[in-house]
């Protein structure tokens, strides 16, 4: 493991210059992923705030290979590179190493890239999915998504008179994930970048494919002040909103225990897209959260074990 | 890197950028409304702002926190939140810089 010092020291593939917003968590958790790939690195990025802001033409932010594609076929695109790769090399005309990543926000991941990411899985591509989920369509001006919390004020579930935010719960993508069989398939945040580094690694080293979920704030879609982003997923972690968990041949372990589990609420309060809850009409639903929260932790623990 | 003006046999086929994180020429720092102040005597060397920087804008000189890439820095001011408190080496100003030229 190394200390930030030593990843400092090691070249950076996500160079400065990038357009993503201040504040915006994605460029943070793609820092510290990368800062972990020892070997030369392909990416391809689902249509997104990361893809369009960091390859603005003629510029990239990108100091390896990157592969455009569509919103959808992110881990298509990937599974075609890698399968390429192995192809070159049992032909003898490659030599080395390399990893491959591909990415995509939560609106190209548990919505309109689900199909591709589950061939990619099923097939086993040695191939490392990245989703940097901030919970909408950020790119396009904050609709609602399936990983969108709910009660979350959205511009297609917007809070008023007649709706209190979305609706439905968050999908369990991980679950989804899970169920493939994969080697390796983790949760992160990077307010945790031990934590996150440690699973970057155990990923991109699992031989098949595996899948990071990891939590990235967009300032303007949460609606609260820049300098909370690593704050706020702190909170995410602490208050069990955002459990940490890796799930290794199918063997599920949470990874960091919060000492004190703090109220969602204080998640829930720094962020303004969930402002309304706070009124005397939606009070009831701030108690509902809670008890989902409460149970989806419950039945994590339940799933993992004691902690050892 | 493709330049202003560059006919269409000057552009790399398909489209593509052959030069890697070329980005980094590109000046972010006239976004900024608020300027992060490095204070070197007070910094503990821990490393949270350039981890948590979305930017890379935390200068690293000889394995050492050096200060802020001001070409390149928002203003976000995550490096002065995350900056442990008993150090409290970054803090935050008005930038009162002309836009678009001193960054």
């Amino acid at each position: 493991m190394a200390s930030l010092r030593e990843m400092a020291a090691a070249p950076q593939l996500f160079a400065p210059g990038h357009r993503m917003c201040a504040g915006c968590g994605a460029p943070v958790v793609m820092r510290q992923v990368l800062s972990v790939a020892k070997k030369p690195v392909v990416v391809s990025c689902a249509t997104g705030c990361l893809e369009v802001a960091t390859t603005i033409y003629p510029y990239t932010a990108w100091r390896c290979s990157f592969i455009h594609n569509a919103f959808e076929n992110s881990a298509a695109t990937m599974s075609g590179v890698e399968a390429a790769y192995r192809s070159l090399k049992r032909q003898g005309k490659l030599k080395g190493e390399m990893l491959f990543l591909a990415v995509g926000g939560d609106g190209g991941t548990y919505d309109i890239g689900l199909q591709s990411l589950s061939g990619m899985l099923e097939r086993g591509h040695r191939v490392v999915y990245l989703c940097y989920d901030n919970g909408a369509y950020m790119n396009t001006g904050i609709q609602r998504s399936s990983a969108t919390p709910r009660g979350a004020d959205t511009t297609t579930t917007p809070a008023g008179t007649e709706s209190a935010g979305k609706r439905q719960p968050r999908k369990d993508l991980l679950a989804i994930v899970a169920a493939h069989h994969i080697p390796y398939a983790a949760q992160g945040s990077p307010s945790h970048w031990r934590d996150l580094t440690r699973k970057a690694e155990k990923a991109f080293e699992a031989g098949g494919p595996a899948f990071l979920n990891l939590l990235a704030p967009c300032p303007r879609g949460w609606r609260y002040d820049t300098a909370q982003t690593i704050e706020l997923t702190r909170l995410a972690v602490e208050t069990c909103f955002w459990p940490l968990l890796e799930i290794e041949h199918g063997r599920c372990k949470i990874t960091y225990r919060p000492k004190q589990k703090k109220p969602l609420t204080d998640f829930l309060k720094a962020q303004g897209r969930f402002k309304h809850l706070f009124k005397d009409e939606n009070k009831h639903l701030l108690e509902e959260l809670q008890n989902e929260v409460d149970d989806n932790w419950k039945d994590l623990e339940s799933r993992c074990g004691e902690p050892g | 890197m493709v330049r202003e003006g560059a006919g269409w046999r000057d552009i790399p086929r398909g489209g593509l950028i052959l030069s890697p994180g070329n980005a980094a020429r590109y000046v972010t720092g006239d976004w900024r409304t608020f300027r992060p102040t490095w204070h070197p005597e007070r910094c503990i060397q821990c490393f949270l702002c350039w981890v948590y920087c979305p930017d890379a804008a935390i200068e690293v000189k000889d394995g050492k926190v050096a200060g802020v890439d001001y070409k390149h820095c928002k203003g976000c001011g995550i490096c002065a939140t995350e900056c442990p408190d008993k150090a409290h080496a970054l803090t935050m100003e008005r930038d009162e810089g002309e836009r678009g030229v001193e960054v």
